[in-house]
């Protein structure tokens, strides 16, 4: 049920974000979400696509070094308290996140979460039983 | 007006010097023969045996010893004493995660505290004085050499070792140190934090013997101005015992070469061959009165001019320049002796078989030791805790390898400039020579 995620490695210098961008859209591959983690030296970039995998032999291909991983992903409406109501469910069941983020979707009312746990199957457990809609990678693209 | 500590031996004559030299290599010769077996193969293996060897004329007949001699012979390999005899050991870096390991007598300790006894007292220390010896104290060989020489002397010795700078202010100038004993860039290190103070009037310094390190004429002014003190040069190597090799007279034009305890030779690097005095070229030493540990015509990889003739100091020991280079690749940070070697050992121990480089630099008076490490896709993660903990784990091992603290940087791939095909391992942006 996970959702494959994307990530490339960015040494912090001028022109490394944009080549990889360029890559992407030279191979058509539209990016449903995007998330960039910071530090001093280097970034780790987070994305969404519709073929993971074709983007990441594309992004290798050009030397870029990536990873495709399997994440969390639920779906909360899209007003005050919708995160809110997914970390009052993973603080009270102690589930441990690297990361997470948040975007919008092309559905009317509902937002998207992904989160970055050590056991996906647990966490999906978990969130479904307290009544949450996972996502599927269908409804991302 | 010249001191000597062992003035008869400091101003011998040249048929003396010979004549000791002569006498000391058979001696040397015959008692590696007769009490080590790497010795004994290497002689056969080069078709020699001790009565080959009657004067330092046949010297050059003798094979060179080198840093590989020494890792292949780790850890007693070269021990030429009985275990009974030996008391100690210094160690140094080698080219590869095997250190080098030097043994002594407590002869030899005693003959090596004589010669940076004759250093200290050509910088002008008498008992009188008081020794401030900041070099490290424990398997480096700087700290100790200088305790051992200082108390030779009769100065009151202060073991400092390095850092701490509070505490060696406060000595400095609680107890009126009068000597300082340190790597250069330590003494610029401490020049200025005592300007930062304010201290400076309060310091007693009249002189100081700094090595370890290469230092330019330049360094040298720069300290001899800001601490008020003339500063002298020591040359050595843990293979050597350490430093007192050479030393610097109060001319400070080239270190005198303690003749009766080494013979030197300037070589080509690359063919062996032994060069005239007054050549530039490798310096190679053999030791001729060690017991535990001597070297026959080891080949030091420093590059440096021979100058023989009189000093105005009185002093008739060949004088050596200050060491011009490198014939090898080994770098010198922050008083540790590094080889690209080791560092490419430690990345690889990491699964690591990616593109390195090493980048140094002294921006203000301690050298930076950075070493950036192109990622590969097996050591990515979406998560950036798990990249910092390969970084902490590349500066833990290198710390443990070399013993200092090197800024570890992951950076892309085919980000690390090649030159010609091949990969540009060092960039030294230091002045050194």
């Amino acid at each position: 049920m996970a959702i494959r995620q994307l990530s490339v490695f960015a040494e912090n210098k001028n022109g490394a974000l944009y080549e990889i961008t360029k890559s992407l859209a030279a191979a058509r591959i539209d990016i449903r979400a995007f998330s960039i983690a910071d530090t001093a030296n280097f970034g780790v970039l987070r994305m969404l696509v519709k073929e993971p995998t074709k983007a990441a032999q594309v992004l290798s291909e050009n030397g870029n070094i990536v990873s495709v991983d399997d994440v969390v992903g639920v779906k909360i409406p899209d007003i005050a308290g919708g995160l809110s109501d997914i970390l009052r469910i993973t603080t009270a069941k102690n589930i441990s996140i690297a990361y997470l983020y948040a975007f919008v979707s092309r559905e009317t009312g509902n937002a998207y979460v992904i989160l970055r746990v050590d056991n996906n199957d647990h966490v999906e457990e978990i969130l479904e039983a307290e009544g949450c809609t996972l996502l599927r990678e269908e409804d991302l693209h | 007006m010249a001191s000597y500590y062992q003035k008869e031996i400091e101003t011998a004559s040249q048929e003396q010097i010979r004549a000791w030299q002569d006498e000391r290599l058979v001696n040397t010769v015959n008692h590696v023969w007769n009490n080590n077996e790497y010795y004994r193969n290497k002689m056969k293996a080069a078709g020699l045996e001790p009565g080959d060897i009657r004067s330092r004329d046949d010297l050059w007949k003798l094979p060179f010893i080198t840093k590989d001699d020494l890792r292949e012979a780790y850890p007693f390999g070269l021990m030429s004493a009985p275990l009974s005899d030996c008391v100690r050991i210094h160690s140094t870096s080698g080219t590869t995660g095997k250190r080098v390991v030097a043994f002594y007598t407590q002869e030899d300790i005693d003959l090596w505290d004589d010669c940076c006894a004759r250093a200290l007292v050509a910088a002008g220390a008498t008992p009188d004085d008081v020794c401030q010896v900041c070099y490290g104290y424990g398997l480096f060989t700087g700290g100790f050499g200088l305790n051992g020489g200082s108390q030779k002397v009769g100065c009151l010795t202060l073991p400092m070792s390095s850092g701490n700078t509070e505490r060696q202010l406060q000595f400095m100038t609680d107890l009126g140190a009068t000597i300082l004993c340190c790597t250069p860039s330590y003494a610029e290190y401490l020049a200025e934090s005592i300007e930062e103070k304010g201290m400076r009037d309060q310091i007693k310094l009249k002189a100081g013997i700094f090595g370890a390190e290469a230092w330019t004429e330049e360094m040298r002014h720069d300290i001899e101005r800001r601490l008020g003190i003339k500063a002298y040069d020591i040359y050595g190597l843990t293979e050597l015992s350490g430093p007192g090799v050479a030393y610097e007279c109060e001319e400070q034009t080239g270190m005198h070469i303690n003749e009766d305890h080494f013979i030197v030779e300037t070589i080509d690097p690359e063919t062996g061959m032994v060069l005239p005095e007054g050549s530039r070229g490798e310096i190679v030493f053999t030791s001729i009165t060690k017991k535990a540990f001597p070297l026959l015509r080891y080949r030091t990889k420093d590059i440096a001019i021979l100058k023989r003739g009189t000093c105005s100091c009185g002093r008739t020991f060949v004088k050596m320049s200050k060491p011009m280079g490198r014939s090898d690749d080994m770098l010198i940070i922050r008083g540790v002796n590094v080889f690209p070697s080791q560092i490419e050992e430690v990345l690889l121990a990491q699964g690591l078989t990616s593109n390195y480089q090493i980048l140094v630099d002294r921006a203000g008076t301690t050298d930076s030791f950075e070493v950036r490490v192109e990622m590969t896709p097996e050591l990515f993660s979406d998560k950036i805790d798990s990249i910092h903990k390969i970084e902490a784990d590349i500066v833990g091992a290198l710390k443990d390898m070399l013993g200092i603290v090197a800024k570890v940087s992951i950076v892309e791939p085919k980000s690390i400039i090649r030159s010609e095909g091949k990969a540009v391992r060092v960039i030294d942006t230091r002045k050194l020579y």
